[in-house]
């Protein structure tokens, strides 16, 4: 065994054009990047202000930034797919050899759930949650810092697969017998095992945090029952990961078992069960569908009620629907594999269970339109991608209740039917909802608003590329074409494989609008200026504080009487039954002490990983060996939190006015 | 993070029926957030349980739990480690009535109990090799030596936590954030004697059946 186990020069695919090519404009864009930030000499700010920071909003932000460069990898792999798929028809090869073509879906597959998916989700909870619950922060500050590292080394050693070895080629769900060492013996498995291993056990505290803070710690009056919805759902997700990301831990250790040391958990001999695997995979698989999209409906909750005017229809409903999900979550796992073999009664009950799902989902989409009827609806930005995902929704539900039925699941398994069914309820369910806080929620981040014209341009170029990609997949899946085809011989397949691709390039025109809506927002920052804190006449309270923020978010925590606080006070002041502000006497406010935890612990974690991708040895006992010092190290820090000063908080205040104070 | 200042500002109209008084102290907050996390690990031993069921008959021709287990070994490890328990909860009292000689004595009692446990246990486990009934030997070794090692993983944990945590008593005294800690691990070692428990019925008692 050589000083770098199995890393030699020979695993930099200098030989494969597009990989290199990608790996050199990649390599090129971060040095202009770091270079960039040396030359302003930002980086004591960085360092300061945002990677040691554990200010659940900086955390937020970070998180959403890294989502959506993810996005644009995770999408430069679905334009490769369809793009392939459209020209590889007949006797035709296409431009991806099958190895890499392997490699592309199951990279899209991972990055969009884990890296773009699981972050945007994650962020804007980080960000809006503790602000709407009334208090300064997470229950946990730096473990929250530490979550958002140990993301961020996933996503910086599966994209290191990129110019060192390969990735998996086993599709994104890595289904043993293929993904064993006896058939996939390269080091694309362990990147994926490794990638999620880390940034799971970042995710699990994130849970772990968010429970903590939802359960415990809102402010004072706040009872269950007058949470907003958004609060709930996000309770509902981060139970769901408390509850299904140790089983995908404890699957991928077996793997990795198995990989690394022999062992026969879903070997084809020596008694080992693949179809364990597939079972407890879904075990974790089902719910976090479900941690994914109840945020995104807790975000278009918020956005019908404030751009309607009216309360939110329904409130106690659409909080015993967020709880029945978190416990159907885990009666339907079996629904993704109807075709192993189980009893036909076996089948007919996931079946039902699966459609009973259908039931909440219900009750949600008509509370949101009577949310809205009656209303005296704004259609900003993101009003439209509310109702552009109820749309489409229904449609990607109703193909899963489809689905459901066992006999139709065994004819369209695994075809590209079921590709179109989940792009089709997760691409709406998350990627519209978070687009939806984006645009809701970016004044209160940054003190402007987001640009509507190009924010609209981006919306209808989403909406339109994302059902032309996605509906005639649906068409060739009926046709019988099965998913992960590097190339087919059925040309009558083709001319709908073209229509898709025409899709994705209009969804890649959404993508760039959404980047010049950035950009146009930046440079028109002053005509968008938001100075009152609340634009939209919001409801909840993280509308009754400044825009952006101060660090402890309310100098005095609000005490909350009733559903949308904030609202109800303002109707007060308007109908002058209380002053619009009070005489204040401020305390001095105890704040967490920024923290390199986090970063440090993400560095010897990548290192770490990396080592045992490579199986350097030396090199992974002192990643284990340098975590463990970090975290001696923060259980030895010096204690204490550092105190805000009343001038300070004052002196904000003065600074930044807002209209009504809580 | 202190939250001690409340607005002013609300009628006191609202407050009537208020019925939350807000975040609670941070001990709370901590032991509350720590019990959260044992739920999950919990939920992880139980994807390893569920493993373990459904391999326990693969024994690919190999030996079986019946032909391996020692129930006077596993009498003695289940002996030390709720004893262990016992201890551990002898430990809480006395660092909740502030005494430093009862904290570090029964911090060694605990110390002593858990170590060897994991002593019979390792032992076990070389005694289990030696004779090739080793992981790689079939899908029951493998689920057999993973969930009952990672069990005993946790406990070496517990043991470096332990020392660490007297250390810090040593160093520090009975602060606020030392006394946190010592609840957290008090927590934790009685959860392992939880998953101990079932360990020990799902895999040393139900593999000797016949």
């Amino acid at each position: 065994m050589s000083l770098f186990g199995k890393l030699t020069w020979s695993a930099i695919p200098f030989d494969v054009p597009i990989v290199i090519g990608t790996v050199a404009f990649v390599a090129i864009g971060i040095l202009a990047v770091l270079a960039w930030i040396t030359a302003k000499g930002a980086w004591p700010y960085l360092w300061r202000e945002w990677i040691t920071s554990v200010d659940h909003k900086r955390i937020g932000v970070m998180y959403l930034a890294l989502a959506m460069v993810m996005l644009v990898r995770g999408f430069s792999d679905a334009i490769m797919m369809r793009t392939q798929q459209a020209v590889a028809a007949g006797g035709a090869q296409g431009y991806l050899p099958p190895e890499h073509f392997d490699q592309i879906f199951s990279a899209h597959g991972t990055i969009m759930i884990f890296f773009v998916a699981m972050p945007l989700v994650i962020g804007m909870m980080n960000f809006v949650v503790p602000m709407q619950l009334g208090i300064r922060d997470v229950a946990f500050p730096t473990m929250n810092s530490v979550s958002f590292w140990l993301t961020a080394s996933g996503v910086l050693l599966t994209n290191a697969s990129l110019a060192f070895g390969e990735f998996a080629k086993t599709g994104w769900v890595a289904y043993p017998p293929l993904s064993e060492l006896q058939f996939s013996p390269g080091v694309g498995v362990d990147y994926y095992l490794w990638s999620l291993q880390i940034s799971g056990i970042g995710t699990l505290l994130t849970g772990v945090n968010f429970v903590t803070t939802i359960l415990k710690m809102r402010a004072p009056g706040m009872s269950y029952m007058r949470m907003p919805v958004f609060c709930w759902t996000a309770l509902a997700s981060n139970l769901l990961i408390v509850a299904a990301f140790p089983v995908l831990t404890a699957l991928f250790a077996m793997l990795l078992l198995d990989r690394y040391l022999g062992f026969h958990f879903f070997t084809v001999n020596a008694g080992g069960n693949a179809m364990m695997y597939v079972n407890l995979f879904w075990v974790w698989g089902h719910p976090e569908v479900y941690i994914l999209v109840l945020p995104a409906f807790g975000i278009f909750s918020e956005v019908s009620a404030t751009f309607s005017g009216k309360p939110l229809f329904g409130y106690r409903s659409m909080v015993f629907a967020t709880i029945s999900f978190c416990v159907l979550a885990y009666s339907v796992w079996l629904h993704h594999f109807f075709t192993m073999g189980a009893s036909a009664n076996v089948n007919a009950i996931f079946g039902i269970a699966s459609m009973i799902i259908g039931v909440p989902t219900g009750v949600k989409i008509f509370n949101w339109l009577f949310t809205m009827y009656g209303g005296r609806v704004r259609f900003n930005v993101p009003v439209l991608w509310t109702i552009g995902f109820m749309v489409s929704f229904v449609f990607g539900g109703l193909t899963g209740v489809l689905l459901a039925l066992p006999p139709v699941d065994w004819q369209v398994h695994n075809s590209l039917f079921l590709v179109a069914h989940f792009h089709h309820v997760i691409v709406p369910g998350v990627l519209f909802g978070v687009m939806a806080g984006y645009n809701y929620w970016f004044p209160k981040a940054f003190g402007f608003k987001l640009h509507e014209g190009w924010g609209k341009a981006s919306f209808w170029c989403w909406f339109i590329g994302f059902h032309l990609a996605f509906m005639p997949l649906y068409v060739v899946g009926l046709m019988g074409m099965t998913r992960r085809l590097q190339h087919y011989d059925v040309v009558s397949w083709q001319p709908w494989l073209w229509v898709a691709e025409v899709g994705a390039v209009v969804v890649l025109a959404g993508i760039v609008c959404q980047a010049v809506q950035l950009v146009v927002s930046i440079r028109h920052r002053e005509e968008l200026r938001d100075t009152t804190g609340d634009p939209w006449n919001g409801r909840t309270l993280e509308w009754a504080t400044a825009s952006p923020p101060p660090a402890w978010n309310f100098a005095f925590l609000p005490r909350v009487g009733e559903i949308d606080a904030f609202w109800e006070r303002k109707e007060r002041v308007r109908s002058g039954q209380e002053p619009a502000a009070a005489p204040r006497h401020y305390e001095p406010i105890e704040a967490p002490r920024n923290s390199a935890t986090g970063f440090v612990t993400a560095f010897f974690a990548v290192i770490t990983g990396f080592a045992l991708i490579w199986h350097i040895w030396w090199m992974a006992g002192l990643g284990v060996l340098g975590a463990a010092v970090t975290l001696l190290a923060f259980m030895f820090r010096p204690e204490g939190e550092v105190e805000i000063a009343v001038e300070q908080i004052a002196q904000f205040d003065r600074a930044h006015p807002v209209e009504v104070t809580l | 993070m202190s939250m001690a200042a409340t607005g002013q500002d609300f009628g006191e109209r609202e407050l009537a029926d208020v019925t939350e008084a807000g975040p609670p102290p941070k001990r709370v907050v901590v032991g509350y957030g720590f019990w959260i996390f044992l739920l999950s690990d919990i939920v992880m031993f139980s994807a390893l349980f569920a493993a373990y069921a459904v391999l326990a008959k693969a024994t690919a021709g190999g030996p079986t739990g019946a032909q391996l287990f020692d129930q006077q070994n596993v009498a003695l490890e289940t002996a030390f480690l709720l004893l262990s328990s016992y201890s551990c909860g002898l430990m809480s009292m006395a660092i909740n009535s502030r005494s430093y000689f009862g904290a570090y004595l029964g911090a060694a009692v605990t110390f002593l109990l858990g170590a060897a446990f994991l002593f019979l246990e390792l032992r076990e486990f070389h005694s289990m090799i030696a004779i090739g009934a080793a992981p790689q030997r079939s899908a029951f070794l493998s689920a057999f030596f993973t969930l009952v090692g990672c069990h005993g993983l946790h406990v070496t944990i517990g043991l470096i936590w332990l020392a660490l945590m007297m250390a810090q008593l040593a160093m520090r005294g009975f602060r606020p954030v030392v006394e946190r800690r010592l609840l957290c691990f008090a927590l934790f070692w009685h959860a392992l004697d939880i998953i101990w428990v079932t360990i020990f019925t799902v895999v040393y008692l139900m593999g000797v059946l016949r």
